[in-house]
């Protein structure tokens, strides 16, 4: 599920401009001060919705990815850029399922991060069940 | 108070060990401190003036006679014997080694207690009223509201790379004891048509730039407080200012927005958010409400206090406040002994009121963010004995809300933010009005000091404001006078130039002479303040 | 001079550097002169050290005396606690950091 990403034989990510003036991309970028719901009309024409994060300290591209996920989007959720696997376990709950670091991961590590929550409090785009809920069903 | 079920130990442990890696990571040179920082400060961990100092959260600043004796423990094992009670009713530890975060983490996790965002850029330590429970005038506890708000904040996948820190408060009284209007989000619980609802107000705080948190919606139906809260953090997180850390508060986005703007995004946000069912259902409500059930209090308990001991009946005239069950009183204890450090207690003081608390207050305390302890529950047969404990511990200065209970943070002593130390002036005030008498005839005097702009003293909100700035490289204070944290919520407006340390105390009592001059009958100095402007007290302090 | 302090990585304890080494003592700090980053740099990529920079101070009968007060509180320890700073014996050492 999770993969890094090399973008050889890839279709290029097109900025949101571009996209939204070209009628045949199937995936797009999106910069942390763009609109997501700018794609809302347009998300069956796309495979790949690749969020840039270019530090890790911004975090706008985590509302971004739940407001996609929020709009029925299914296709490839990515975050790229100043991505540090501290980072990972809240990315994939707000919808994101690839990633694309700019410094490469270690494996384990991602695996300990993605396993390191048994539950949580609240509903996000992960589909997970939030704590309330399993304490009422 | 609330328990943890499994789910909140699994959490809280899932943290620690997420954390513990984070450390071991570190300390290998696996991420680098640039990358370390955030992560730290997310679990309460700062890297302070004389070593790391560790904040300690005390939720909606409620504990029990554990908890607080594990955080005697920690001041005593770990650090310097000694803690500090903060404004925003959480404890700090000064002398903390990064190699035993983890340790301390473990150790608080065996009590129901975290480090779990104290700091960093996400959503903070719930606060609230320090007598919710307790206080006749409250339509309704509080803490069960802060509390579904913790578990809600916690671990936000969303809110965890906000823009800045955000501060949340929770209130259910019209008497504001929280300084609720001065928090990024303000929560007043109020009864219209026979429902409760809750009064959202948002944008206020202090620091650099203080605001007053308009009113954003009045009445948001309980069962949606949770999507409208969400809404109004996801605007905030997407439209938030990135490119200026010292505009970056949602304050400045609603200033810049507009309160009504700003009303017309989180609305249709809300719409789009209340679609997703993010709402826990009543039943979580109520399971966490039964947890703040009123205690089993005696209400034929006896009314009568022996004033005959004159120290005692001052402390009781002063510090003991009504409770709203017959026979009982709320019991402040004040942290603020004169030429002492405000706030500071050590590892012996803290287990000593861990042990009144269990003997006398339901086995409960609060943290107010006056820095202060609360026993919300003690019976009057009981002040004498908790009276005399106090006493004998240094704890029962009789002082709450006169001049001598100064709110002033660590400052330059103690922290690498600030421009200026604080603590000397505070002690300097204190001892300057160190007569109780006279401190009686000023009466109510909230002064306030803060070390630099970040304002973590609150002194815009002070009767008194001193704020610490850095004059060529010497340090000089600011004198304001006129703010207030409570429900009549104003900013201080600045006297004219700063003094120094000897100065500034000088001044204040220029000022407290002209209060007495001026006041009409019952008027507190800020009512006078109020009436007669600057005009006469810059006179006085400049002539 | 120019003075090179920071905090122990582990301990978060302030230290200075003493030209060969770190040091809890203020006494025992060198004048780093012109070579200030490249031994910051050093330094704090070894762990060290950690949020290393480097400070004005004057040497004095007493050894370096920072140029900002806040670094003469980090020397010593807070004006308020003398019984926990590093001379807790010392009537003098607060005037020295005042």
């Amino acid at each position: 599920m999770v993969e890094h990403i090399h973008s050889d034989g890839e279709e290029p990510a097109v900025t949101l401009d571009a996209f939204l003036s070209q009628s045949n991309a199937t995936a797009v970028r999106l910069e942390p001060d763009e609109d997501a719901r700018a794609l809302i009309p347009h998300l069956d024409r796309l495979a790949l919705i690749e969020v840039a994060f270019p530090k890790f300290r911004d975090g706008r591209g985590y509302s971004s990815a739940r407001i996609l996920r929020e709009a029925g989007y299914v296709g490839e959720l990515r975050a790229q850029g100043d991505v540090l696997v501290d980072q990972i376990a809240y990315m994939k709950r707000c919808g994101f399922d690839t990633f694309a670091p700019e410094k490469e991961l270690n494996s384990a590590d991602v695996e300990a991060a993605l396993a390191r929550w048994p539950e949580h409090y609240q509903g996000a785009a992960d589909g997970a069940v939030p704590i309330w809920k399993l304490r009422h069903g | 108070m609330y328990k943890y079920d499994e789910y909140d130990h699994a959490m809280v442990d899932a943290r620690v060990a997420e954390f513990s890696d984070q450390v071991r990571r570190r300390l290998a040179g696996e991420i680098t401190e640039d990358q370390f920082k955030p992560l730290r400060l997310m679990n309460g961990l700062y890297l302070q003036l004389h070593a790391y100092m560790l904040r300690v959260a005390v939720p909606y600043g409620t504990l029990d006679s554990r908890q607080m004796r594990m955080l005697a423990h920690i001041a005593r094992k770990y650090d310097r014997d000694y803690g500090h009670f903060t404004t925003r009713q959480n404890i700090q530890y000064n002398w903390i080694k990064l190699e035993d975060a983890p340790a301390i983490l473990q150790d608080l996790a065996s009590v129901e207690m975290h480090a779990i965002q104290t700091s960093g850029n996400c959503i903070r330590n719930i606060s609230s009223d320090q007598w919710a429970g307790a206080a006749a005038d409250e339509i309704t506890d509080p803490r069960p509201w802060a509390e579904l708000l913790r578990q809600w904040s916690s671990f936000h996948p969303e809110f965890s790379y906000l823009p800045r820190k955000f501060k949340i408060a929770v209130i259910a009284a019209n008497e504001d004891r929280a300084a609720m209007r001065l928090h990024d989000i303000g929560i007043q619980i109020v009864e219209k048509d026979g429902q409760h609802g809750a009064a959202f107000y948002v944008g206020g705080g202090m620091g650099r730039t203080p605001m007053i948190a308009p009113l954003i919606k009045d009445f948001v139906p309980l069962d949606d407080m949770l999507s409208y809260a969400e809404a109004c953090l996801r605007v905030y997180n997407r439209y938030g200012r990135r490119d200026n850390i010292y505009k970056a508060r949602i304050k400045i986005l609603i200033h810049e927005l507009g309160a009504d703007e700003y009303r017309r995004q989180v609305e249709e946000e809300f719409k789009h958010v209340k679609s997703l069912g993010i709402d826990p259902p009543k039943a979580e409500f109520d399971r966490i409400a039964a947890q703040f059930a009123p205690p089993p209090l005696d209400a034929a308990a006896p009314d009568a206090i022996d004033r005959s001991d004159p120290d005692f009946a001052v402390w009781v005239d002063q510090n003991v406040a009504k409770h709203k069950v017959p026979g009982h009183a709320i019991v402040n204890i004040s942290l603020k002994p004169v030429g002492g450090i405000p706030g500071d207690a050590s590892s012996a003081q803290i287990d000593l009121m861990a042990d009144l608390a269990e003997k006398y207050s339901q086995d409960e305390l609060r943290v107010t963010h006056a820095q202060n302890i609360v026993l919300p529950h003690v019976r009057k047969a009981d002040l004498y004995a908790v009276w005399q404990a106090l006493d004998a511990a240094g704890l029962a200065t009789p002082n709450l809300d006169l001049i001598s209970d100064i709110i002033a943070c660590p400052g330059l002593d103690y922290c690498s933010l600030a421009n200026a130390r604080s603590i000397p002036v505070a002690q300097k005030i204190a001892t300057r009005f160190s007569d109780l008498g006279r401190q009686k005839e000023l009466g109510e005097l909230k002064l306030k000091i803060s070390g630099c702009i970040n304002a973590c003293g609150h002194h815009h909100a002070g009767h008194i404001g001193i704020l610490g700035v850095d004059r060529k490289g010497t340090e000089n204070y600011q004198l304001s006078l006129g703010g207030s944290g409570a429900e009549d919520v104003s900013l201080g407006t600045i006297t004219g130039p700063g003094f120094d340390e000897d100065g500034v105390v000088d001044a204040i009592e220029r000022v407290t002479d002209k209060y007495l001059e001026t006041r009409t009958e019952g008027e507190r100095f800020v009512d006078t303040f109020r009436r007669v402007g600057m005009a006469p007290f810059k006179e006085a302090i400049y002539g | 001079m120019k003075l090179l302090t920071g905090n122990d990585l582990k301990t978060g304890f302030v230290t200075w550097w003493t030209g060969a080494d770190w040091s809890l003592h203020i006494e025992d700090a060198a004048d780093v002169g012109e070579h200030g980053e490249a031994i910051l740099a050093a330094e704090e990529g070894a762990r060290r050290v950690n949020a290393p920079y480097i400070i004005n101070g004057e040497q004095t009968a007493d050894g370096p005396r920072p140029a900002h007060i806040k670094d003469r509180i980090r020397a010593l320890g807070p004006t308020v606690r003398p019984d926990l700073t590093l001379k807790p014996a010392d009537p003098a050492a607060g005037d020295w950091v005042i």
